[in-house]
């Protein structure tokens, strides 16, 4: 819930169509307001131009999917090509892979990460003693706190084929060793398992404050009148949170089209034989980008995922705006 | 002497099923917390084998022929580790702090009523979550550009100002009691001096919790230093993990070339052993500190 405003605007602007405002008029206001907002101007302007530097000088770069670009002639000078660098990408089936890939797994994740962490959180919250409630917490929210990079050392730990837990143990079972890191099929299973275990517990966190929030008023009469504690759950915890999980729902979909380069890097420890289940648009742009070097194809592809980002963002926005006006991003 | 009452509590299957239950519950959370740790356990261990024994058996939950060689040989030569150690805490210091400091004038800023650019300013920070010029664009300019690339800024500079924390910080001021800046103003205090002198002091939960953030994003970027770091004595910290987990490879894939030669082979036990000195300090601390993160996780999707 980002208000543009925090309180009602006090000046209506009146425009004075009316009369006139010559130019030195006009701008002995500018000069005004400058001077009356010097202080606060002064503090926003850092973060302003980090913001202008970082975040708006690359947007007019995105003609570089128009371009053949030649390092050569840099951005501005290399020669338009149209719509070529796109068709090139449709042509082939890897705008498709991708494509599919970004959106079948995120679909997944933002299911399963959801129920999982719901599921979590109703358990955390029947826990009744204190130290084990907190030891708990901390088992399921430490990978928050890891980066990808040592997951993906963790993954290793466990998936190698030589010598990993996974081969040990099912050797040690009677099973075949299985080469994980060349096998697609099982990686989105992979995937999926890695997601929920780096994020389940920082969300089923949010849900159990939420939970925590909830008037302890409503179990007491539930209880009263006989309500089983699984009664309780789904008739009092369960409805009452369903509007914070709907907008987290809501807010994931509209990333869909984004994935977490991270995981899909360094988990898969960028093993081109995984690619059929594994290669999303964010890491076919970063290859293309540094190890093909095809700056067209990359800014094609990018600029693809930005602007049906874009639309799936504003669209997941206008929805949530309609089930709580408060939560929107804008 | 008083004699404890003897009740006699007759048998309530409520209470029976309900102390079923919470034992039920824990023994499930035992197991998921066991699933959640088993990772870190099992690299633990295997940074405390011996390299022969881990390579024929494989990694296992404990230690096996318990050794302390990949630690010995890690401090021997600790070189590198020491420079990516210095770089990350370098920057995730000037980082948070400058971060804190630019974020938080900018969100006092758009908090203020008075401000006349605030709409303007809010949106176009709104607009920068929504839509982005995309990865090809940025890289070029940052290494064409600014021609940032192999500079420490580099690790530094595109992290400081995150919208997201800005609108935490701001509605956070927002909520501050508008009357002491009222006050201070009547009593002649310049804007400055509300915002370092009062505004600040009052808003250490929202800055440790921002700040907290911020030192994760920080230490554990591999990001910036993937796309624009080539020069290895800028490496952070969990790049040069992933790059000796690289070399790694390329040297046992190559390993009958004659490339292994005088090269030393970082071994598995050793990789293990990094991940754990790289992992340990910040995994501690933010254990000791999860209040705080709860704190800002709520904020983060209840109040943002």
């Amino acid at each position: 819930m980002i208000h543009l405003t925090d309180t009602p605007s006090q000046e209506k602007k009146r425009w004075p169509f009316t009369k006139a405002i010559s130019l030195s008029a006009a701008l002995a206001r500018f000069l005004r307001d400058l001077q009356k907002n010097g202080a606060f101007l002064l503090m926003s302007l850092p973060g302003f131009l980090l913001v202008i530097v970082f975040s708006y000088l690359p947007m007019p770069g995105i003609i570089i999917a128009f371009k053949n670009f030649k390092a050569n002639l840099g951005l501005w000078n290399s020669p338009w090509v149209g719509f070529k660098n796109f068709e090139f990408l449709f042509a082939t089936d890897i705008a498709w892979r991708i494509t599919y890939n970004t959106i079948f797994l995120n679909s997944i994740f933002i299911f399963t990460s959801i129920l999982g962490s719901l599921g979590l959180a109703l358990l955390l919250n029947e826990v009744r003693i204190k130290w084990l409630a907190r030891f708990y917490q901390s088992a399921v929210f430490f990978p928050y706190f890891v980066s990808w990079v040592i997951v993906g050392l963790f993954g290793f730990a466990i998936l190698n084929y030589d010598n990993g837990l996974m081969n040990v143990t099912l050797e040690r079972l009677g099973y075949e060793r299985v080469d994980w890191y060349k096998t697609p099929s099982y990686w989105p299973a992979i995937l999926t398992i890695t997601n929920l275990w780096k994020g389940a517990g920082y969300w089923s966190i949010v849900y159990l404050a939420a939970m925590m929030g909830i008037s302890p008023d409503y179990y007491e009469a539930a209880e009263l009148d006989g309500a089983s504690r699984w009664q309780q759950i789904t008739r009092i915890t369960l409805p009452l949170i369903t509007p914070l999980i709907i907008i987290n729902f809501l807010l994931s979909v509209g990333r869909i089209f984004f994935a977490d380069f991270g995981m899909f890097y360094y988990v898969t420890r960028d093993s081109s034989l995984l690619y059929p289940t594994t290669d999303v648009i964010d890491t076919y742009v970063f290859r293309a980008l540094r190890r093909l070097g095809d700056f067209g194809m990359a800014g094609a592809a990018g600029l693809y995922q930005s602007l049906v980002g874009f639309l799936t963002i504003l669209f997941a926005n206008w929805v949530v705006k309609r089930v709580d006006p408060e939560k929107s991003i804008f | 002497m008083p004699t404890r009452r003897q009740t006699y509590r007759p048998f309530s299957f409520y209470r029976f099923s309900r102390n079923v239950s919470q034992i039920f519950i824990n023994a499930i959370l035992l197991l998921i917390s066991f699933i959640f740790l088993l990772p870190l356990i099992v690299v633990i261990s295997a940074s405390l084998s011996d390299e022969q024994t881990l390579a024929k058996h494989g990694y296992s939950l404990l230690p096996q022929n318990f050794s302390l060689a990949a630690y010995e040989y890690l401090f021997l030569a600790p070189d590198r580790l020491l420079r990516a150690y210095s770089v990350t805490i370098f920057v995730t210091v000037t980082g948070t702090l400058l971060g804190l400091l630019v974020m938080s004038m900018l969100a006092y800023a758009l908090s203020r009523p008075e401000f006349k650019w605030r709409k303007p300013f809010s949106f176009m920070l709104i607009f920068t979550m929504l839509f982005s010029g995309g990865l090809v664009p940025t890289y070029l300019l940052i290494t064409q550009v600014l021609q940032l690339k192999d500079n420490i800024l580099v690790l530094i500079l595109p992290y400081l100002v995150i919208p997201w924390f800005v609108f935490i910080l701001r509605s956070f001021f927002a909520g501050l009691p508008q009357e002491l800046i009222e006050v201070a103003r009547v009593d002649g205090a310049s804007e400055w001096r509300i915002f370092f002198q009062i505004v600040l002091p009052l808003s250490t939960p929202a800055l440790a919790t921002v700040g907290l953030f911020m030192i994760l994003i920080y230490w554990n970027d591999w990001w910036l230093s993937l796309l624009y770091i080539n020069n290895p004595n800028l490496f952070p910290l969990q790049y040069l993990l992933f790059s000796i987990m690289r070399n790694a490879e390329f040297l046992t894939s190559n390993s009958n070339t004659g490339l292994l030669m005088g090269v030393e082979l970082p071994t598995q036990t050793l990789r293990m052993a990094m991940v754990v000195v790289a992992m340990g300090p910040i995994a501690t601390a933010f254990l000791a500190l999860q209040k705080y993160f709860i704190r800002g996780a709520l904020i983060g999707s209840l109040k943002g």
